[in-house]
């Protein structure tokens, strides 16, 4: 019974949402009170119940009801406890459902704190939620219906994709759905502010915390992906510009430039329907994004049932969604009121709004460089130009090129002054800083035993922003002495940026990998590092078989660590998993993947070195930490 | 603010903005339809052989079922022949057996046993049955490599004059060899047809 009464509350989630999207919307464009007050109650009760919904699912996967087509297909009797909870997203219905859920969660957080906002307002913003909501719920019901049964119900379940089989998937999805989906709040803002006709200052206050707060989710979310893609996939790689990858960097990209133009036209005045553009690109990017991911329109490591009606149906949700929005804001963006007497517009060459320009023109090209490269083998094939693939070196090259002059800039832009500045005074600032930069920059140059120039620009650069943004909390500490969260919150983000930089640079400079043939007792030496193997035993999992490696790490002499390496074949459907063994040191990392067994108990062994590569994970948490500490600032709940 | 004296309106977009935004949106959204059309079809993602339109690789390799013997690429040309590689370890290549043996009962269909033991193969064929007018035997998978072979079972269509015309990788189903390789067999037989009355001239 109880997964019909899921497909009903899913059902009547729906009418809640069209409830929520239809009557507020008329009702604000009519000023009737009653109507507008509907938005409201309708978007609590959505909640509840897609909540509800995703409880049954939940329950009829911990109680193993394989009678339910998706449980059966995506779990088993043996799949250990903490998986069937995390199992309920782990393929097309379910994340979907979450995707739902987590939309309905943003909607009701929104209904909660918005009850200071004008009442057209906060009609239109829940009304926009409302038709995103619409969107979704159907694409749920009408073509990915979670609670679908079979019959007769099989005995066993097939299995949950072993790769989603680990601690880092079962958070990784939620976090990047919070961060995804956050975007619709400042979306739902600029529509609603194209509605209405004008861009209030007091609105952008109010949505800015949104904004931080979902990109700092998304921060978090890609940052786990990349983690496990790290430990998982075995190769030691923690970034491969995959179309899925860059599927989550997009909005991320679009959403960092939105966090600070949205900071320009809150503080100035100035930005405005650029601000509004932006904010729907990033929602329109990380609608494509699901998109991308869920239709199967790309392919890549991750794989996902591929099934057009399913794809043609989002697309056209997607296109009317993002259409109707760009069409209101071709109709709307010119004749947005502003003030022109505002004595706060206005700016000079030289000034922080400029550097503020730069740094979203970069983000913004950067963005297009990802979308072109992510979309250019589908062109080429549409176009008979043939199978095309575009990997790393066009990403990496291009990226770095467009990163180069952010990186430059970015300790710039909270020292200089709005409006006018004098460029000589914020130079003279920054000058020993740069050359202390340069320095540490020459300093690893000489000291590192390979890529001596990428070692020494990664620490350049690393310093430079690190110093620069010193500089800046000096500058304060000896001015009043006082940090709003607004201004920690950008001294962490920027502090976290110059921590990925010098993890991203120095694993790419110094990184050190040898794949050989070892038999129990022989040992390579790698670097400074000398790894023994001692043979390879068989284990037991709760729902596989694993060869298990021994190997033991040296360094100097100094025994380090016991790594475990495994192969595990997974009982369900026999496919072979790496699980990588790492000694994990700020430092750096040992890293070794067990490869095929060639006889005579001697195994191909993979052993990378890898200095530094946490700081890439603690940079992100940082940047995510960033965007969570603005978020509280008191300034943006005053009314 | 709200409450100072004179808003206007800021400067309306420019036309040309908006042309470039209507011809990318529609441009993304057409890519995405095709996208969306292609994303069923199982063998979107399968290269194309370099192969195709370029004459076979040649070869001589021995007989499975009498190493003695050998067979070289241009002793077969003349008329169009079905190359199959197989495996007797292959578990995909039993699945598509069924589907071989009837396509071979009317056509020229040559085995290609790759990388496998001579003598799992023989056993292979007495289980399940000969479709192949001849099977060849590479050990090693040396000269599979002239043909691209990366995985089995893989199927090339060469024509008379020793051309490959089509390829399938993995195993055909009923509907692949409905669909894709008679009308390519077909299309051979046209052009053979052609050539052969330019040769005689109009009857």
């Amino acid at each position: 019974m109880l997964p019909e009464l899921g497909q009903i509350l899913l059902l009547c989630a729906l009418l809640a949402s069209l409830l929520q999207a239809g009557l507020p919307l008329v009702g604000a464009q009519r000023g009737n009170a009653t109507w507008m007050a509907v938005a409201r109650p309708a978007a609590f009760a959505q909640l509840l119940l897609v909540a509800g919904a995703f409880a049954v699912l939940t329950a009829a996967f911990v109680q193993q009801d394989f009678s339910v087509r998706y449980v059966a297909e995506n779990s088993n009797s043996l799949l250990p406890m903490i998986y069937r909870y995390s199992a309920v997203w782990g393929a097309h219905e379910g994340s979907l459902l979450m995707w739902a859920l987590v939309l309905a969660l943003w909607t009701g957080a929104v209904a909660l704190f918005s009850r200071h906002l004008p009442a057209p307002v906060q009609a239109r913003v829940l009304a926009v939620m409302g038709v995103v909501s619409v969107g979704f719920l159907a694409f749920l019901i009408f073509t990915s219906n979670p609670f679908l049964r079979l019959n007769p119900a099989p005995l066993e379940g097939r299995d949950l994709n072993p790769l989603l089989q680990d601690p880092g998937l079962i958070i990784h999805p939620p976090m990047l759905y919070l961060g995804y989906v956050g975007f619709a709040v400042p979306f739902a803002f600029a529509v609603a502010a194209l509605l209405e006709g004008r861009v209030d200052a007091r609105w952008l206050r109010w949505t800015r915390p949104w904004t931080n707060v979902a990109w700092g989710f998304l921060t978090l979310g890609i940052a786990l992906g990349s983690w496990w893609a790290y430990y998982e996939l075995g190769w030691g790689g923690w970034w491969f510009w995959d179309p899925v990858e860059n599927a989550s960097f997009m909005p991320w990209l679009v959403g960092a430039a939105l966090i600070h133009s949205q900071a320009v036209t809150e503080k100035r005045g100035t930005f405005g329907s650029w601000t509004l553009l932006l904010a729907i690109a990033a929602f329109a990017l990380s609608l494509l994004g699901t998109f991308l991911v869920r239709s199967g329109v790309l392919t890549s490591v991750h794989s996902f049932a591929a099934d057009p009606s399913r794809g043609l149906f989002i697309l056209v949700f997607l296109s009317l969604l993002v259409g109707g929005s760009l069409l209101l804001y071709v109709l709307r963006a010119s004749g947005l009121s502003v003030d022109a007497g505002d004595p706060r517009r206005g700016f000079t060459a030289t000034s922080r709004e400029t550097l503020l320009l730069a740094n979203n023109l970069l983000l913004a090209t950067a963005c297009a460089m990802v979308l072109l490269g992510t979309l250019y083998p589908l062109l080429a094939d549409a176009l008979s130009l043939g199978k095309i693939s575009v990997g790393p070196p066009y990403f990496g090259s291009l990226f770095l090129l467009l990163m180069a002059p952010m990186v430059l800039l970015l300790p710039f832009g909270p020292l200089v002054k709005w409006q006018r500045d004098q460029p000589s005074r914020a130079f003279a600032l920054l000058a020993p800083w740069l050359g202390l930069a340069v320095l540490l920059g020459a300093l690893a140059w000489w000291q590192a035993p390979q890529n001596g120039w990428k070692a020494g620009l990664g620490v350049a650069a690393a310093a430079w922003v690190g110093l620069g943004t010193a500089r800046f909390v000096w500058q304060r500490l000896r001015g009043n002495g006082r940090f709003t969260a607004e201004m920690l919150g950008m001294i962490v983000a920027h502090t976290g940026i110059a921590v990925f930089l010098a993890g991203a640079l120095l694993v790419e400079a110094l990184n050190v990998q040898r794949e050989v043939a070892l038999a129990p007792g022989q040992q390579v030496v790698v670097g400074r590092h000398e790894v023994r193997f001692e043979g390879v035993d068989h284990r037991e999992g709760p729902n596989f078989t694993a060869d298990r490696g021994h190997l033991r790490v040296f360094r100097n002499g100094r025994e380090l660590a016991l790594l475990h390496p495994e192969k595990r074949q997974y009982a369900s459907g026999g496919q072979v998993m790496t699980e990588a063994g790492i000694d994990a040191r700020l430092s750096g990392d040992v890293y070794v993947a067990l490869g095929e067994p060639l006889g005579n108990n001697a195994w191909a062994v993979r052993v990378h070195i890898k200095p530094f590569v946490r700081w890439i994970w603690l940079g992100a948490l940082l940047m995510a930490l960033g965007g969570f500490i603005t978020a509280a600032d008191r300034r943006f709940r005053r009314p | 603010m709200s409450e100072s004296p004179a808003p206007r309106p800021s400067r309306p977009l420019p036309p040309v903005a908006i042309v470039i935004g209507v011809l990318f949106f529609f441009g993304l959204l057409g890519l995405m339809i095709y996208g969306v059309m292609k994303s069923g079809d199982p063998q979107r993602d399968v290269l194309p052989s370099a192969l195709i339109d370029k004459p076979a690789p040649a070869f001589a390799l021995p007989v499975l079922h009498d190493p003695s013997m050998t067979v070289r690429s241009e002793e077969l040309r003349g008329a169009p022949y079905l190359l199959n590689v197989w495996g007797s370890w292959c578990a995909a290549c039993r699945e598509e057996h069924p589907v071989l043996t009837r396509f071979a009962e009317s056509k020229r269909v040559i085995g290609y046993n790759w990388k496998d033991e001579p003598a799992d193969a023989l056993h292979w064929l007495e289980t399940l049955g000969n479709p192949f007018m001849v099977v060849l035997s590479d050990v090693e998978g040396r000269t599979a490599i002239d043909w691209g072979v990366t995985a089995a079972p893989e199927t090339f269509l060469v024509d008379g004059s020793g051309i490959v015309r089509w390829k399938y990788s993995g195993a055909m189903t009923q509907q692949v060899v409905d669909e894709k390789l008679i009308p390519a067999l077909q299309k051979i037989e046209k052009a053979q047809g052609n050539a052969d009355a330019g040769l005689h001239g109009n009857p």
